[in-house]
């Protein structure tokens, strides 16, 4: 393991500091609530001379993520960072990057999407963007918010993949949340990042080649089909690259972090940051002789399925708990993204005896506390009992 | 070497990436044509006001003189048509009055008139 030293940092300046580390060949990036001080942050780096960056400020996410493709395709490493609304603006390229295989970090620090405007923390606009064909990384914390961001250059540069990789963190929860963060040496982090070799490049003069090309009937539906093979190979490599990170640190990462799951009869789900709060619920529900354990997916894109499958085989119900909303799905129910996901993957693999909840929470910033999970624990407890489920979808913290 | 219009999603090229330059000579983009210059041979002044105006380089050019239209890449856009400054009464190919490039239905000239 190497030597790292302890410092207190937000999500966002953990992110800064990664980037630093990384000094990525090219950033283009513009500023939006909450995730500016990352940009900010790292702007300051270029402008002391730490890091030999490029960095192109922008008129707008549409022209960042625009500036990101090209300078990805000149062979670049080549990061970027937004959040909310700026992501929505960007999509089409979002789109673009991950179909031309080009292999883009970009750090989310998850805010909700207008209207009614609002600046705080849930999951509409990273979900929003689940079908670009971006991997996508949520983080509990800054510790795996700067964690993650090292390995997403690994993973989004394997040469199986060359995909796009997209890092999520809570805002303001944990993105202006000041925790103790690991930080690694430098010089650890460039070893472990290493040099990118792109096998083709726009700038390589002597092989040229032509990038973002017309392709009708003829070849789209073939560069479609590949890019669906290459998130198929993700999950290998991340668990891959998540163990050599360990063995580096003593922070080992995979796919789904269980907790207390051995013998568990019920079952909380939940992204980012609430997996701690929900932890803590689960810990000492417990010490009550509750049979409850607790998943918190590292990975949502691609989404796995089969680890879900696998760890949920046997638990009488479990319990969603999602911070955005699918509109329109199931009748106009809507339930969220990762209930939806979890229940084709359960099905899909045959489990069709667990029961699924779906608890939405959190909307635009609002608090979830533990009194919250606590609740939905009852819930499950009941469904559990008595094989019932009066109501599929939730709400956790709303005025009913 | 032409493009393998028969590979599979295994064999085609990384998100349609294109590694061999000038390749597009190989996409017969003249099949979207609804629309085909003709030149009346004998009026026509080789002003080459059509070759410089021409977006796809499908006017075919030899020792200084236009010898025809390059039908593969032609894509009918009519600029040609609309640009050709030399008048005819009558049009050696159409019969009509107008100018010595005149713009014919395309299904007109596949099928026969």
């Amino acid at each position: 393991m190497v030597k790292s030293k302890i410092m207190a940092l937000d999500g966002a300046h953990a992110v800064a500091e990664a980037m630093r580390q990384i000094n990525p060949d090219v950033v283009a990036a513009y500023p939006i609530t909450p995730q500016t001080p990352v940009v900010m942050t790292f702007s300051n780096f270029v402008a002391d001379g730490l890091v030999d960056t490029e960095f192109i400020p922008v008129e707008s996410e549409h022209a960042a993520m625009s500036t990101c493709i090209g300078a990805s395709a000149a062979g670049g490493r080549v990061m970027t960072a937004t959040a909310s609304v700026g992501l929505m603006l960007m999509l089409e390229v979002v789109y673009a990057a991950a179909s031309l295989r080009l292999p883009i970090v970009m750090s989310v620090v998850n805010r909700a999407l207008s209207s009614p405007l609002n600046i705080h923390c849930d999951h509409s606009d990273s979900m929003g963007a689940r079908d670009t064909g971006w991997i996508q990384l949520y983080s509990e914390n800054p510790q795996e918010a700067y964690d993650n961001v090292i390995q997403a250059v690994r993973i989004a540069e394997h040469p199986d993949l060359l995909l796009p990789v997209m890092v999520m963190q809570d805002g303001f929860i944990t993105g202006h949340g000041v925790e103790r963060v690991e930080v690694l040496d430098d010089g650890a982090v460039k070893e472990f990042v290493g040099e990118y070799k792109p096998a083709h490049s726009l700038l390589d003069v002597d092989n040229p080649a032509t990038y973002g090309t017309w392709a009708m009937y003829d070849f789209y539906f073939e560069i479609k089909r590949q890019q669906t093979d290459a998130l198929s190979k993700a999950m290998p490599i991340i668990v891959e690259v998540g163990e050599e990170y360990g063995r580096l640190t003593g922070r080992k990462y995979g796919i789904l972090d269980t907790y207390e799951m051995d013998d568990a009869e019920i079952a909380i789900v939940v992204l980012s940051s609430t997996a701690g709060t929900a932890r803590m619920v689960v810990r000492n529900l417990r010490e009550k002789g509750v049979k409850i354990g607790l998943i918190k997916p590292r990975v949502f894109r691609p989404f796995p399925a089969k680890e879900f499958a696998e760890a949920l085989a046997g638990v009488k119900a479990v319990g969603v708990l999602d911070r955005s909303i699918v509109f329109g799905a199931m009748n106009g129910l809507g339930p969220g993204p990762l209930y939806l996901e979890l229940c084709a993957a359960l099905f899909a693999h045959g489990n069709t005896t667990t029961k699924v909840v779906d608890y939405i929470f959190g909307l635009g910033g609002r608090d979830i506390v533990p009194a919250h999970i606590e609740k939905a624990a009852q819930d499950l407890a009941e469904i559990a009992e008595t094989g019932e489920v009066r109501q599929v979808v939730n709400y956790l913290g709303l005025r009913e | 070497m032409a493009v393998n219009l028969e590979a599979t999603w295994r064999e085609a090229s990384i998100a349609g990436t294109v590694f061999e330059p000038g390749n597009s000579v190989e996409y017969i983009t003249g099949s979207w044509r609804t629309l085909r210059p003709v030149r009346d041979e004998e009026r026509c002044t080789n002003c080459m006001i059509c070759w410089v105006y021409c977006p796809d380089s499908a006017v075919l050019v030899k020792d200084g003189k236009v010898v025809g239209f390059d039908y593969d890449h032609c894509k009918g856009c009519g600029i040609c048509a609309h640009e050709c400054p030399v008048k005819v009464e009558k049009h050696a190919y159409t019969g009509q009055p107008g100018k010595v490039i005149q713009m014919v239905e395309e299904i007109s000239v596949q099928v026969g008139k």
